[in-house]
């Protein structure tokens, strides 16, 4: 149960990471002077996306963790969309 | 004798830990005393809120008003509906009989966090206050139905706050048992149990525990949305901010259709344990009963909108939900077919526990069949919001899990206290409550059929025959329930003494003395190479 090795991440990483999402919240910031229409929303969206996925990357040890805990996290956000999509039955068609 | 008298003593319920009396109880991280905690607060929730349903059927005994006003009619049926549905239907098996009964059944010592665990039954409790908090207290008890709609939730000037901040801590506490259900799952099973080894049980709770963990905070957010809504009217569900009431709709039933799974799942898992046990037999179908279990929680977070047929939602989204509502027939189906095929050619011992997982049976087929009626666009127009539908969730809701407990509470009753209920006065229970069950919710059926509205106080003369019917047997259903209660507190107190496996299950819990020792067991048990999931001998 417990033979599973710690991995320790180097602290430097930690710190590449802070600087990437401080300089991704900046850029989604920055994003907004331009105009984009009905395209603002995705915009924030995608950059809100990168930044999630580095913290569970990194942060929260995807990486150095087992595949199928990976694989989980990917079911939840399948299940996550498919639930957005079906929602959107209703939106889009009504 | 001698032997089940030591087990007696030297069990969880006599252990003495850190704090002696009730404060060992209360404050014990015991998966165990936990389970039985939450089986005292629930029964005794249950009990309230039998008696607001008993006051709704009374009133109901004849048209106009009988014994009490159309607001506190709302009011009734909106504090039974909160209670039953947030405080014992969806907490019910998995905080009872799973917390009891996980680790015992998968050899371990514990869930994975005792403490999460104990958290979880003290937010339970606060939940319990808070939701009272609002009956007792400030402008009025909240009348919106346990549904919460907007636009009259946040527009409604009765006490909305602390029963919509209540549920929200019991969703906390329901996330918190999911939580750790999922891990004590993944990291305590006993070495050898391979997860096509585990219980039935196990793999229901397991199914359960995913929707706990994903479904319950998206509920969470949405009251808090009203709250919002109501303090500041921030405009998401009021149409005259621009806010859309239906989303409103479709973000509750995200949460409350796989909830009704919360309820049945585990209650599916022990009739799936007490019928191969009372069968003498192997559960036939064990990998497909667990692909139907996984099915059933996966398709189950897709239909919520079946609820929402008449709402005016568009066409394209109201086919897809009917579809979907269908399709979660499929697993439920291969179920009861596998439940009936493990009976057959079994050497069936009748005992209750066995009466009620085959009424059970009969109970659900009644459920889902009327879910097929309302899951169909044309006949779900006719039936809306009739008295149809009432009777099919209790049927689905108030059946599936009522039926279900009861069977787990007299199997595992001997494990629990190490002693015997009696056997003829439980019988003598089951066949009251499942007279007066049948005799309750039967005739609403046809009452909805016929066209009477849920949720009215009073009906027009023509509905009269049919509801009066129905109030008898909700006064025999209530008799049965108190003969259940009466002897299962006189067995745990009198009862002959238990050996550790008086029924020949064959799960890791009957391995272990009745009752549990504190620590579960002597040694962490070793499941070999060639034994089967019901077979560890
Ligand atoms: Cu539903």
């Amino acid at each position: 149960m417990s033979n599973e090795k710690h991995h320790i991440v180097p602290y430097h990483v930690y710190v590449v990471i802070l600087g990437a999402l401080l300089i991704l919240t900046f850029a989604s910031i920055g994003i907004t002077s331009i105009e984009l229409g009905s395209l603002t929303v995705a915009a924030a969206l995608f950059f809100a996306v990168i930044k999630t996925y580095l913290v569970l990357i990194y942060f929260m040890h995807l990486k150095y963790d087992k595949p199928y805990i990976g694989i989980m996290v990917g079911a939840v956000f399948l299940l996550f969309i498919v639930v957005i999509i079906i929602t959107f039955l209703d939106y889009l068609y009504r | 004798m001698q032997e089940a008298q030591s087990a007696l003593q030297a069990s969880y319920l006599h252990h003495q830990g850190r704090y002696k009396g009730l404060l060992g109880w209360i404050f014990s991280t015991d998966h165990k005393r936990i389970g039985l905690l939450y089986l005292y607060s629930i029964t005794t929730m249950f009990v309230v809120g039998l008696l607001l349903g008993l006051a709704m059927k009374f009133e109901l005994l004849a048209p106009g008003k009988t014994i009490m006003e159309a607001r506190d009619y709302n009011a009734t049926f909106t504090v039974h509906g909160v209670i039953m549905i947030f405080m014992i239907v969806i907490p019910g098996l998995p905080a009872v009989f799973g917390n009891f009964l996980l680790p015992l059944m998968i050899g371990a010592p514990d869930v994975a966090f005792p403490k999460i665990n104990l958290l979880s039954w003290w937010f339970y409790v606060a939940g319990v206050f808070l939701v009272l908090a609002a009956l007792l207290f400030g402008s009025g008890t909240p009348d919106t139905g346990w549904t919460f709609y907007a636009p009259y939730s946040f527009k409604t000037g009765t006490n909305m706050l602390p029963a919509i901040f209540g549920a929200f801590v019991l969703g906390f506490s329901s996330i918190l048992t999911g939580l750790n259900f999922i891990v004590t799952i993944h990291r305590m099973r006993a070495p050898g149990m391979k997860w096509m080894k585990m219980p039935m049980f196990a793999w229901t709770l397991y199914g359960t525990a995913w929707i706990q963990l994903l479904a319950t905070p998206v509920v969470g957010i949405t009251l808090v949305l009203v709250a919002l809504e109501r303090i500041f009217g921030i405009g998401v569900f009021d149409p005259a901010l621009g806010g859309d009431p239906i989303l409103y709709q479709h973000l509750f039933w995200i949460y409350s259709h796989p909830a009704v799974y919360i309820m049945i799942l585990p209650a599916m898992g022990a009739v799936s344990e007490v019928i191969p046990t009372f069968s003498q037999k192997h559960i036939f179908g064990y990998k497909a009963l667990i692909i139907s279990t996984m099915a059933i929680a996966f398709v189950g977070y897709l239909v919520w909108g079946h609820h929402m047929f008449t709402a005016g939602m568009s066409g394209t989204a109201q086919y897809a939900f009917s579809l979907l509502t269908f399709l979660v027939a499929i697993p439920s189906a291969i179920k009861v077919f596998n439940w009936i095929s493990t009976m057959y050619k079994g050497s069936i011992n009748l005992k209750t526990p066995f009466y009620w997982a085959s009424s059970f049976i009969f109970i659900f087929m009644i459920g889902g069949f009327t879910g097929l009626v309302l899951g169909s666009l044309a006949t779900n127009v006719h039936l809306h919001d009739t008295a149809f539908v009432v009777a099919h969730f209790h049927y689905i809701v108030f059946g599936g899990v009522s039926f279900s407990f009861f069977a787990a509470i007299h199997y595992w009753f001997p494990k629990i206290y190490g002693r015997m209920y009696d056997e003829h006065w439980a019988k003598v229970g089951w066949i009251m409550f499942f007279i007066g069950f049948v005799s309750l919710y039967t005739p609403m059926f046809y009452l909805g059929m016929k066209g009477m509205p849920r949720r009215y106080y009073d009906y027009l003369p023509e509905y009269h025959g049919a509801n009066i019917l129905s109030t008898f047997g909700s006064w025999i259903l209530a008799m049965g329930f108190l003969v259940i209660v009466v002897n299962l507190v006189r067995s745990a107190r009198k009862g002959e003494i238990a050996v550790a496996n008086p029924w020949k299950g064959k799960t890791l819990e009957w391995t272990v003395p009745s009752p549990p020792p504190f620590e579960n067991f002597k040694e962490i048990p070793v499941v070999g190479e060639k034994d089967g999931p019901y077979n560890y001998e």
